[in-house]
């Protein structure tokens, strides 16, 4: 199954990146988008028996390796259908 | 005295590192590559500037996980003075060496240019052959420098002068227009609670001869020189016997 990481910058955290992509909408005349916070996608192809532990091994991996705890946080999504689309 | 320059796939100031200890300072000096899991009896470690690993995932994020990096870990641990410059600081906040984290510049510009930094703690390493309150002219190349940790790390950091190198004008002062990148509280450099671990963004390496525009940066390299001969880092020549001794 598959598991899609979001990671995001923590809200507290500055995004100097989707400052300059909000700013590029504005020049844009797109003047009703307030903000953009810009972060990382992931999908990750797990052989796990059940969805619970692809979350729990999706969950590990973005806490030591996909996501920065220090500037970053993260949200998870499992799809348990998504194997036999992508291959 | 030996310094190890560590080489990860993408270091790219590792020669300019190695050409300041050997030909500058006239001491031993050896590259050490990644994969390696021995730093061959090095005094001081240096973690060069560079895009290690390309940078992938985050600035260092790869190279934390590169076999020298254990190696690294445990000399740093036995009071081993280790130096980051620029990516190799970026590796030591990843491999949590350091603490805190790097965002890209507030600019979302690479700077590449000389700056201002003051010393702010002569007690380290890399700093000892310095004056408190020094300011030194020295390159900056980077485009993830922009410092950042939680408001009480960082009251932390203050608490135990942990800040060893500040962004400031010529004349010493900490103002915002002084600070290329956001970095907070104009931090350039940091040092570990124990004081051997030093990392910073600016690169003394490249300005260790004024044929190329500045010599400031020599007084961080002599430090270590300094240091590891008179003993005043009496951790550091144990460390690499430490090490040696827990073999």
């Amino acid at each position: 199954m598959r598991a899609r990481v979001f990671v995001t910058l923590k809200p507290s955290v500055f995004d100097p990146q989707g400052t300059t992509v909000a700013d590029a909408l504005h020049t844009l005349g797109y003047a009703a988008v307030r903000d953009v916070r810009q972060g990382k996608y992931f999908e990750l192809d797990i052989d796990a028996p059940t969805s619970d532990e692809a979350r729990r091994i999706a969950g590990e991996a973005a806490d030591k390796l996909l996501a920065n705890p220090v500037i970053e946080s993260y949200r998870i999504e499992i799809d348990t259908t998504a194997e036999a689309v992508a291959r | 005295m030996k310094f190890a320059v560590v080489v990860f796939p993408g270091s790219n100031c590792d020669h300019d590192a190695y050409h300041a200890v050997k030909h500058v300072l006239g001491q031993d000096a050896a590259f050490v590559w990644h994969k390696e899991t021995s730093l061959a009896g090095a005094d001081v470690v240096i973690l060069p500037g560079g895009f290690a690993h390309g940078d992938y995932l985050r600035t260092g994020a790869i190279a934390r996980f590169s076999p020298i990096m254990q190696e690294v870990r445990r000399f740093a641990d036995a009071g081993g003075p280790v130096l980051g410059i620029c990516n190799g600081f970026q590796v030591l906040l990843e491999a949590g060496l350091l603490p805190g984290a790097m965002l890209r510049n507030r600019s979302v510009k690479f700077q590449c240019e000389h700056v201002f930094i003051r010393v702010e703690q002569t007690d380290t390493p890399f700093t000892s052959a310095c004056r408190q309150g020094q300011v030194l002219r020295i390159p900056i190349a980077h485009g993830e420098g922009n410092y950042y940790a939680e408001p009480d790390v960082v009251e932390r950091l203050e608490r135990n002068r942990q800040v060893i190198f500040r962004y400031t004008t010529a004349a010493g002062e900490v103002t915002p227009e002084a600070n290329p990148n956001g970095s907070v509280h104009n931090i350039a450099g940091l040092c570990n609670e124990a004081r051997n671990v030093v990392g910073l963004m600016p690169h003394p390496e490249r300005a260790c001869e004024l044929a190329i525009g500045s010599a400031d940066g020599l007084a961080i390299l002599e430090s270590a020189v300094r240091s590891v001969s008179q003993g005043a880092f009496p951790a550091a020549g144990a460390g690499a016997k430490a090490v040696a001794a827990a073999r």
